[in-house]
Order: structure tokens, then C-alpha cells, then sequence
């Protein structure tokens, strides 16, 4: 499902002295339907940069990274939105929203973008927000000013809402209690079960046993850290 | 798929000054589209010629049009392109002022649209204006009030309303929120964002506010010196800027 060839990217800080930070060289990996890899490896090694190479949130100065049929590497805006509509989902560190949407809104939104009924569509985001122990009462507000961990989990709400068919997670695990973690690792399951390809990035060790089938050691990709 | 509109090559000289040079780009069905760059950088300049209100010096612009297919605007009729820019297009200007006329009264603005575009009923025509007036979150009870004595946010909704009454396919936007306060800029940003994606507009949006198209835009050109200097998803471009004049705008930005 996803499939990344010997990809490298580097920084280029134009306005301070043109700097060239190379950050990877030459990663590769890939994941099935079905199956869930770690990315692991100290930080700065470029797990998180990856993802966001993936997802198209960063450029990638070369190699290919197909996702499904389609070169997020070399593809055009337009695919892209397609492409994070309808088979790549993500769930980022930090929750990233528009003020004044509530936070029912935030979870139905990738379902209504698809195309699911409004009703349906919010049927699903109460559904997950109960089951993600956020209180009923908070629904209506904007999430732009809950606690982190109550954040991080409407952020999972919403990675959640639409059966992507590849998700990336980024330390989805880091801010919850114990119950609300094993809730977020038993979802992980789920999606693997129905199928999803899933790279993710866990600091928690238990919760890359309960999860992961493999790992992938950053570091070995990144120019200056390579043992 | 059939982009929407396709533009080629185009450029605008005043004099021997460059407004904006060798811009290409395709912009399909659905997609909004920002243009960002610094005063003086042509992004006023190519939404004009855009849109049919200045006639570029070089290139093409070919609009998908309901009856004909694509056809370059630049060369049809000055009729052809006025009809075009009452049916199928809008433009919302940054000073509310220049979009309406400020003797009429509010129903009147918008009615005055649906007129152009031959609706007759007066019972019908005053319906959808009050429709929407509601929309944009003007009370039914000031319909019968000009828009000098409107506020500016009002003002700029009442705009919005007298220009998406007719369901254009395309919209160009010429700094939407400029001069607004940001409470006045956060509301008339949400109601944007919303007709948007209800409507599944098409919009060409040129602002120097980069929250704006954040907010508002999938894709991103960014301009300086009448040229354009990058393009890209609009979240791709405003994390991982390429260029350095890009990198400078958006280290530019205070985090609040």
C-alpha cells in the first residue's frame, strides 16, 4: 500500500546564509494492507519528516513514494487532496484546527468531505468522542482550548472518522492516561484488522509491542547519525 | 477532467514596467486557488487580467464555458466577456464600495444581479434576496437600507451576497478582508469557508494575508516582483517553503 524508494530531502535556509541541512538520504520501506511499522530512532532522526513527506506536507527532493497508485513525490496538488480524502489519513502531534469549528464538526469533517450524510456523519463523531471519553458537554466548543491530551484525542477522533485505507500516526499514545491509551491501541488494531496500512511513531514501548509488526530505525537514513 | 479555467503565459506591461509576467497555471472545477505576495508584486494586476477587467499584453485565458467549451477570453467579444462576468463569474472586490452600488438599497444590490441575468418576478426576486441577506447574516429588516449605512463587515457581506446570488462557477477575490477588524475578518472568514464548501466554488483568491489562505485555499502561487516564484499545495508551501522569498514571508508571520 505504501511504498517508499530511496527518497532524500534537505532544508535549504535561503535567509540564513543559505544554509543546506541535509536531513535523509536514501529511505526506503514498505507496508502492506493490513500491516502496522514503527519508525523509531532518536529524535531529529527524521521519523516525523518522513511522515509529512508521505502525506505531502513536505517536499521530497528525491526518490518516489507511491501511496496506493499515486507518486505523492511527484504529484500534482490536486491528486494529492484526492488522495487525503479518500486513502490517506493522518494523525499529527498536535491538533491542528480552525477556530470556532466545534469540535463535532472537527470529527464529522472528513466524513462529510467524502461525502457521508450530515446526520451519519455526526452519528460517527459521537460515537467516537464517547468512546475517546471526551465529555458530552465540551462537543459544542471549539477544541482549540482543551487540555493537550483531550486534543490529542479528538485529533484521533477525527484520523479516525473515515476508513482511510493508509494512516500515518505520530505519537498518537504520548499524552493519554493508561485507559485512554489502551483505547486508542485497540482502534489501531481495528484498522489494521479491516485492513489499513499504518506507519506510526510511538515513544511508549508497550504500545509498539501491542501494535507494531515491525520497525524501521530512522537513524541508518540520516546523513551525519549513520553508524 | 476539463480545467475550469487555463491560463497561459500571461503578461501585463505598464509601460516598460512589468505588472506580471509568463504566469501559467490550470485551476479545475472545486479548487480554490491564493495568490500571496507583497504590495507591488502583480497579484492585482493578474486578477485583473484574470477576470477580464484589463486586457494582458501576452497569453491566453481560456474559461470553460457552459455552451462553447474552453474559449480565450482575452479574445472574444467585449459582450461575449460581459456576459460571462454576469453569469458565470464574480469578483469581490477588497473595498465594498467598488462591487456595490451605494445608492441602491441592499435588497436592491442583490436583486439587481438576478435582473441582469434576466429573473422578472419582483415576488421571486425579493425572496432570494432576503434568502440571501439571512446567508450572509444581514437581517431581513435591513432590505430597504442602502449600504452607506451599513457597517464595513456589513458592507463586505452585502458584496458577497450581491455576487453569489447568481451562482457564478467562478469567483476572484481581490483581498476579501483587507481593512476589516480581525473579529469583522474571523466572521467573514467563516462565512467564506462555508459557502464555499457548500457551493463547492471555484475562487481565485489574491490576499497578502497568509491565515487567509490557509484557511480558504488548497493551492498556492506566490508572487514577487510579477513573477511567479513558487506554487504548491497550500500547506506544503507555508511548511516547507522553497524559495527564499517565500521562506522570508512566512518567518514574517508573528505566532500569536
Amino acid at each position: 500500500m505504501i511504498v517508499v524508494e530511496n527518497v532524500s530531502k534537505s532544508f535549504v535556509l535561503h535567509n540564513q546564509g543559505a544554509a543546506t541541512i541535509p536531513v535523509m538520504k536514501g529511505a526506503s520501506l514498505r507496508v502492506a494492507a493490513g500491516e502496522c511499522l514503527a519508525l523509531t530512532g532518536a529524535s531529529g532522526a527524521g521519523k516525523s519528516t518522513l511522515m509529512r513527506m508521505i502525506y505531502g506536507n513536505y517536499l521530497t527532493s528525491s526518490g518516489s513514494i507511491m501511496v496506493g497508485d499515486v507518486d505523492v513525490a511527484r504529484a500534482a496538488p490536486r491528486e494529492i487532496i484526492t488522495l487525503r480524502r479518500h486513502t490517506l489519513g493522518y494523525v499529527s502531534q498536535f491538533l491542528r484546527v480552525v477556530p470556532r469549528v466545534s469540535t463535532l464538526d472537527v470529527v464529522a469533517e472528513p466524513l462529510l468531505a467524502t461525502g457521508t450524510s450530515r446526520a451519519d456523519a455526526v452519528q460517527t463523531a459521537r460515537d467516537l468522542l464517547t468512546r475517546l471519553n471526551i465529555p458530552e458537554r465540551l462537543w459544542t466548543l471549539s477544541p482549540t482550548t482543551f487540555s493537550g491530551g483531550e486534543q490529542q484525542r479528538v485529533n484521533i477522533a477525527r484520523g479516525f472518522a473515515y476508513p482511510y485505507p493508509a494512516l500515518l500516526l505520530d505519537e498518537p499514545t504520548a499524552s493519554l492516561d493508561p485507559v485512554n491509551r489502551a483505547t486508542v491501541l485497540a482502534m489501531v488494531n481495528e484498522a489494521k484488522a479491516r485492513g489499513a496500512a499504518i506507519i506510526g511513531i510511538f515513544h511508549d514501548h508497550a504500545a509498539r509491542e501491542a501494535i507494531c509488526d515491525r520497525q524501521l530505525d530512522m537513524t541508518r537514513y540520516t546523513p551525519g547519525l549513520a553508524a | 477532467m476539463t480545467p475550469l479555467l487555463q491560463v497561459e503565459n500571461i503578461a501585463k506591461f505598464y509601460g516598460a514596467r512589468i505588472g506580471c509576467a509568463d504566469v501559467s497555471f490550470d485551476l479545475y472545477p472545486g479548487e480554490v486557488m491564493g495568490i500571496v505576495g507583497e504590495s507591488g508584486s502583480g497579484k492585482s494586476t493578474l486578477l485583473n487580467c484574470l477576470a477580464g477587467h484589463l486586457v494582458p499584453d501576452r497569453g491566453a485565458v481560456r474559461f470553460d464555458t457552459r455552451t462553447g467549451g474552453l474559449r480565450n477570453t482575452v479574445t472574444m467579444s467585449e459582450p461575449e466577456r460581459r456576459m460571462l462576468g454576469r453569469t458565470d463569474w464574480a469578483f469581490v472586490h477588497q473595498h465594498a464600495r467598488d462591487g456595490l452600488r451605494m445608492n441602491v438599497s441592499a435588497g436592491g444590490n442583490v436583486g439587481e444581479r438576478l435582473m441582469a441575468v434576466n429573473a422578472r418576478h419582483y415576488a421571486e426576486i425579493r425572496t432570494q434576496a432576503i434568502d440571501w441577506l439571512g446567508r450572509v447574516e444581514i437581517m431581513a429588516d435591513r432590505i430597504d437600507d442602502r449600504p452607506t449605512a451599513f457597517s464595513g463587515g456589513m458592507q463586505q457581506r452585502l458584496q458577497i451576497a450581491r455576487n453569489l446570488v447568481t451562482g457564478p462557477r467562478l469567483v476572484f477575490m481581490d483581498e476579501p478582508t483587507g481593512g476589516l477588524d480581525v473579529s469583522v475578518q474571523a466572521r467573514l472568514l467563516d462565512l467564506l469557508r462555508g459557502l464555499v464548501r457548500e457551493m463547492r466554488l471555484s475562487a481565485i483568491i489574491v490576499t497578502h494575508d497568509l491565515a487567509v489562505v490557509r484557511l480558504l485555499a488548497d493551492r498556492l502561487m506566490v508572487m514577487k516582483d510579477g513573477h511567479v516564484v513558487e506554487t504548491g499545495l497550500t500547506d506544503q508551501v507555508l511548511d516547507d517553503p522553497q524559495h527564499a522569498y517565500t521562506q522570508l514571508l512566512v518567518s514574517s508571520v508573528l505566532q500569536v
